[in-house]
């Protein structure tokens, strides 16, 4: 009953905590406001630098969250073989790239801190998978390996600004800018040719490491080594099939390192779920510890098409002064027995969607 | 159902004609009328024609999994699409260009008049260069002749134009044409359909070099 009255987001939030809970994440609830320092000093890991500030009652200024995980690190202390694991759900407040408006975002994650394994990577990608099917049967979840991209661009190249560019071109599966900064850079026509290649690689798991193994000397054989590994790991799991290796899932470098990854749904048009290892964000952080995470945005499962978001009762029950109120009252209590939504009106004005028309006026 | 943004005028015809030789044709399109949508539910596919400049809008926000923008427009509003193809179609050129006689000797300010404040930023920016930028919608060439800005940055396809308002290339900021994008989620659920087209019209391009 209560799930046909709670939006897609709302479910979400409940079923998500409760996954969460099941792998030991524990909630953490956390203030509305922070210092406005402490986001200046960090504002480059932040989406947007533009932040509500403003004075509490003694002077000092505060911010409204424009992220949680930042909130999340400065809490925690760095203890040999522990690991903090921890699941939120808070309102962040950035900027909207299209209004360049204020905005409230719901968003859900969790955040593993400590001594990060391989075993706490993978547990994080099948805990986003999980939490994407919870949304949608219909998703993806795409996992790159920023070790493995970054190491083979300095392979290829070192002048500066070509492995920014490049970075840029890959995510956005631009073959052909690619090939034209490898022209400018002087990049051997062997390694423009694996670099196309590469851009091309994506999809099936097992399809893109014998893909990347085929390129050759350029590819980090650890990094192809990690993949692999989670990969065989990832086989055993149901939803291992909708896990997929994409090159052009990438991240900000300067925070991220390793495995990143988003989450795509379909009906919802950018990816849902974004994530990954972030060591140097705590290394700059002045924390030793290694961290992975992911984030999912709520507000965008408004799109995700619902039924009955059609109408606003299934029943619409139009009744007068001549009526007869027992008739009245126990078709609005059958109605409502039998899991429906009604809405009682004298007449039908056009203001209300609705199902069925359940007629009880008398003298009409 | 495949969904197609298409740009208005000549250049979304010639992108047609490429989809269609790709074997997603549409014969209504074809009908003189003011339709805007056109479908054709036996191949799957349905077209829409929409400002050339609300191409990559359209895309980005799911509305059309795939489309056509030039590049112009990709760089000064960065719409977060894959960019799967280069068309070589309405090729032309983001440049910077003043009176014949202008010298920008560095000493003050550079007043820059221009559609693409993103771009013209962006690239002064790289050159280390302090500029006042004039957002203008139209026109831009008379903006140096009036004395409104120094220089301008705007597209150049044959210079005629500039040529006739005694301006000329001072810089070429980079060189444009049209690009074929996907929106990043509809990759992922629709990806066998839209690469079957993009291997298609990328031979296409080829054939054309």
């Amino acid at each position: 009953m209560i799930d046909n009255i709670l939006k897609n987001e709302e479910k979400a939030i409940f079923a998500l905590r409760e996954l969460y809970g099941k792998y030991g994440y524990k909630h953490f609830k956390m203030s509305k406001f922070e210092e406005y320092e402490f986001y200046i000093q960090n504002k480059d890991f932040l989406v947007s630098d533009r932040i509500i500030a403003f004075n509490d009652t003694s002077g000092k200024l505060l911010a409204l969250k424009p992220d949680v995980t930042l909130s999340i690190i400065k809490t925690g202390e760095d203890i040999n073989g522990f690991k903090q694991k921890v699941c939120y759900n808070e309102n962040v407040y950035r900027v909207s790239e299209n209004t360049h408006q204020f905005k409230e975002i719901m968003q859900t994650g969790v955040e593993c801190i400590g001594d990060i394994g391989l075993y706490d990577i993978y547990e994080i990608i099948v805990m986003a998978a999980e939490s994407l099917s919870l949304i949608s049967d219909d998703f993806v979840l795409e996992v790159s390996h920023l070790g493995l991209l970054s190491s083979l661009l300095d392979n290829i190249c070192k002048n500066s600004g070509f492995k920014q560019d490049a970075i840029k071109y890959i995510s956005d599966k631009n073959a052909h800018d690619l090939a034209r900064i490898c022209d400018e850079n002087g990049v051997s026509e062997n390694c423009k040719k694996m670099l196309a290649e590469f851009v091309s690689i994506y999809g099936e798991r097992n399809d893109v490491l014998q893909k990347l193994e085929a390129i050759g000397e350029y590819i980090d054989k650890d990094s192809i080594n990690m993949l692999k590994t989670l990969s065989d790991m990832l086989d055993n799991l149901s939803l291992g099939g909708k896990i997929k290796f994409d090159f052009s899932a990438v991240s900000d470098m300067n925070y991220y390192n390793g495995i990143v990854f988003k989450g795509y749904v379909a009906g919802i048009s950018q990816s849902v779920l974004s994530g990954g290892q972030y060591d140097n964000l705590l290394h700059k952080m002045g924390r030793r510890s290694g961290a992975i995470g992911f984030a999912i945005y709520l507000d965008m499962l408004h799109d995700l098409p619902s039924e009955k978001e059609k109408y606003d009762v299934d029943v619409l029950l139009l009744y007068n002064d001549c009526t007869d109120n027992k008739l009245l009252t126990s078709k609005m209590a059958e109605i409502i027995d039998s899991g429906n939504t009604v809405s009682a009106q004298n007449c039908d004005l056009g203001k209300i969607k609705y199902k069925e028309l359940m007629d009880l006026r008398g003298g009409v | 159902m495949l969904n197609v943004a298409l740009p208005k005028g000549r250049l979304g015809e010639k992108v047609y004609a490429m989809f269609e030789a790709a074997g997603y044709e549409c014969p209504s399109i074809k009908e003189n009328n003011r339709k805007l949508i056109f479908e054709n539910e036996e191949k799957q596919v349905r077209y829409f024609w929409v400002k050339p400049s609300d191409v990559a809008i359209y895309v980005e926000r799911g509305a059309a999994d795939i489309g056509v923008a030039g590049k112009d427009i990709l760089l000064e509003y960065v719409p977060d699409v894959y960019e799967l193809l280069d068309l070589n179609l309405g090729k032309c050129r983001m440049a910077v260009a003043a009176p014949n006689e202008f010298n920008d000797d560095g000493q003050k300010v550079l007043k820059v008049a221009t559609k693409f404040t993103n771009i013209a930023a962006n690239y002064y920016a790289s050159l280390g260069r302090e500029i006042d930028i004039i957002k203008l919608n139209g026109s831009i060439e008379i903006a140096p002749i009036l004395k409104l800005s120094d220089v301008i940055v705007d597209i150049v396809e044959t210079g005629t134009t500039l040529k006739e308002n005694n301006l000329e290339v001072k810089s070429t900021i980079v060189p444009i044409s049209a690009r074929l994008i996907s929106n990043k989620s509809s990759f992922k659920f629709k990806g066998a359909d839209i690469e079957k087209i993009v291997n298609s019209i990328k031979n296409q391009v080829k054939e054309n070099d």
